[in-house]
């Protein structure tokens, strides 16, 4: 399952990374290297075997679902790179 | 100097009015201001807000109320979130990013009378094991190589700059995370002891994510003892992280005296890899020699998934990671590039604000869990991680703690393995499996090697019982009397 440049133009769309043209070859021998050491997992017999999520030793807990923090939008946009009032600003979406 | 006090001898020496908080953090901003130039430690320093905690420490000394920690100087890994104080992963993305709330973590420390004197450097968004990925700058490890006092030395990493604070007496301990070894093996490195405690011992809320599942904060410290104060601060329930353990946090600092008889310690036969330094070895066999003499029973052990903790790592993480950066965004915090439309401001912040490990696992990870690729990828790797853990399980039925070495070398020079990323990757072959399972493990240091390099060796226990790794590392400890001084130290 190699990496071409075209799978790895897929991959950085989907991660919405924008790669230039140059490093798509040597992006692919870099993740073509890491793809192909994890390649030994196909080793191990999974059969019947339980997917693992996490290291969790103890059951998930429930929670009322209940507003428990907020009504400090200044607070909130803070750190915002561009706002409008109390929104967060983008570049224009709908024409 | 104050600087080389532990923690429970500065705890003895404020209770007893020796000196005040405020000299004990004057002596440590002092240190900071001479060497942190040169060793990059701290990507924030504090002085300000120290200065004022430890006038409020001596106000509570002088009235009685002394806690776990008050008026302790302590370094805190710069991936947790202090409100008003900036936090940047070591990223260019979170370069001016100020949280307005505090990590549950650092709370449970400034509740019990800490001092914060800064935040640590670290590999960006805690992906490397040399320090050398973060955006602000590698740091330089305390300790020099016997015959090439000019080589720089990694600290290792993640968490290489806590490391490198305490190692030169800039902090009297620290706060790391380890997804994969990132407190143990510059722990290792920098001849300190650290502690990973079980995953849900110590909350994550506030901590910025890499990979969930996987994420343990955990502290640095100078001593088993001191490390065993710090855990005991940190550890707590807490409701704002769902999988935050709800049991009590045991009194740690009393679990160092208990000894090691009667234990049953195993020793991995996987663990002896192919080609592992003949003084690693020779240091592993010492601490089996040593935890023998003290009337711990030594058992063979097999964890037959050994060799594959790796290879799931590095896609469990990825994928984690790559999911849990995708709120690097431009939008609500941190840089924006912009573009013509959303889309090019998303792109071309991403391209700006990521460094190339970053960016290297956050396209791996959204290959592993893509359409067509997720099964063969990421779901078989949580089934071989679950292969993992059922070895650990099987072993803790027959042992009540393992011994390995830490990292399989000493610190490496900056721009070593460097070129192959894999090779980098390697340096957790010994840590990664403790993350992957859940369990608690530490590195104490226990010697040197031929380069007058600090080496470590790693105590491995059940699910929450940090206790018996506290036992375990405490033994090694004493009985490895580790005094080695790095040559780069405040007060020198």
């Amino acid at each position: 399952m190699a990496l071409d440049p075209t799978t790895i133009r897929r991959i950085a769309t989907l991660a919405r990374i924008q790669v230039d043209d140059d490093r798509l070859e040597p992006l692919s021998q870099e993740l073509n290297g890491i793809l192909g050491w994890i390649a030994q997992l196909n080793e191990v017999d999974v059969d019947g075997v339980e997917p693992l999520t996490g290291g969790a030793q103890m059951a998930m807990k429930m929670r009322d679902d209940a507003v428990t923090d907020g009504g400090y939008p200044d607070k909130i946009l803070a750190n915002a790179p561009d706002r409008n009032g109390a929104f967060f600003a983008v570049p224009k979406v709908v024409e | 100097m104050l600087t080389d006090l532990t923690i429970a001898q500065a705890k003895a020496g404020l209770e007893a009015k020796q000196f005040s908080a405020l000299e004990l953090t004057e002596a440590h901003l002092h240190g900071i201001d001479t060497l942190n130039p040169r060793l990059n430690a701290f990507l924030t320093v504090t002085a300000e807000a120290a200065r004022e905690q430890a006038k409020a420490a001596d106000a509570a000394i002088g009235r009685g109320d002394i806690r776990a920690l008050t008026g302790i100087p302590l370094a805190i890994k710069d991936l947790f979130c202090t409100q008003g104080v900036r936090t940047t992963a070591a990223s260019r993305i979170l370069d001016s990013f100020v949280p307005p709330y505090e990590s549950t973590v650092t709370a449970n420390l400034l509740a019990d009378g800490a001092v914060f004197v800064g935040k640590t450097n670290l590999d960006e968004f805690a992906m490397g094991s040399s320090n050398m990925t973060s955006a602000f700058g590698p740091v330089e490890n305390p300790w020099k190589r016997r015959q090439d006092q000019n080589a720089i030395l990694v600290p290792g990493g993640s968490s290489g700059g806590s490391a490198a604070a305490v190692a030169a007496r800039l902090a009297m301990g620290a706060t790391g995370t380890d997804t994969g070894g990132s407190i143990r093996q510059p722990a290792s490195f920098c001849g300190l002891v650290g502690v990973k405690p079980s995953y849900g011992r110590c909350s994550r809320w506030g901590v910025v994510a890499f990979a969930s599942s996987l994420d343990h904060p955990g502290p640095f410290a100078r001593t088993v003892e001191d490390s065993a104060i710090l855990l005991g601060s940190m550890a707590s329930h807490d409701p704002k992280d769902s999988t935050s353990a709800d049991r009590p946090v045991p009194d740690y600092r009393a679990a160092c005296r208990r000894g090691v008889a009667g234990l049953r310690i195993g020793i991995p036969r996987e663990y002896r890899v192919d080609g592992m330094s003949a003084e690693i070895e020779a240091l592993w066999q010492q601490g089996i020699d040593w935890l023998r003499a003290a009337g711990a029973e030594i058992v063979d052990v097999s964890l037959p998934h050994t060799k594959y903790g790796l290879a799931t790592y590095y896609i469990v993480a990825p994928a984690e990671a790559s999911s849990n950066l995708a709120r690097y965004d431009g939008v609500r915090y941190g840089l924006r590039r912009d573009g013509a439309e959303l889309s090019d401001m998303y792109g071309n912040t991403r391209a700006a604000g990521f460094g190339t490990e970053v960016q290297r696992r956050i396209l791996i990870g959204t290959y592993v869990l893509s359409a067509g690729y997720y099964d063969a990828y990421y779901l078989r790797a949580q089934k071989v991680r679950a292969l993992i853990l059922r070895d650990f399980t099987e072993a803790f039925a027959q042992v009540d703690a393992l011994l390995t070495p830490t990292a399989p070398s000493a610190a490496f020079a900056q721009g070593e393995k460097m070129d192959d990323p894999v090779q980098m990757y390697l340096n957790d072959l010994f840590t990664v499996g403790a993350n992957l399972a859940g369990v608690p493990a530490s590195s104490v240091p226990a010697g040197l090697d031929s380069n007058g390099l600090p080496l470590g060796l790693q105590i491995v226990g059940r699910p929450f019982d940090e206790e018996t790794v506290f036992a375990v590392s405490a033994e090694i400890e004493r009985a490895a009397g580790f005094s080695a001084l790095p040559a780069i130290r405040a007060g020198v």
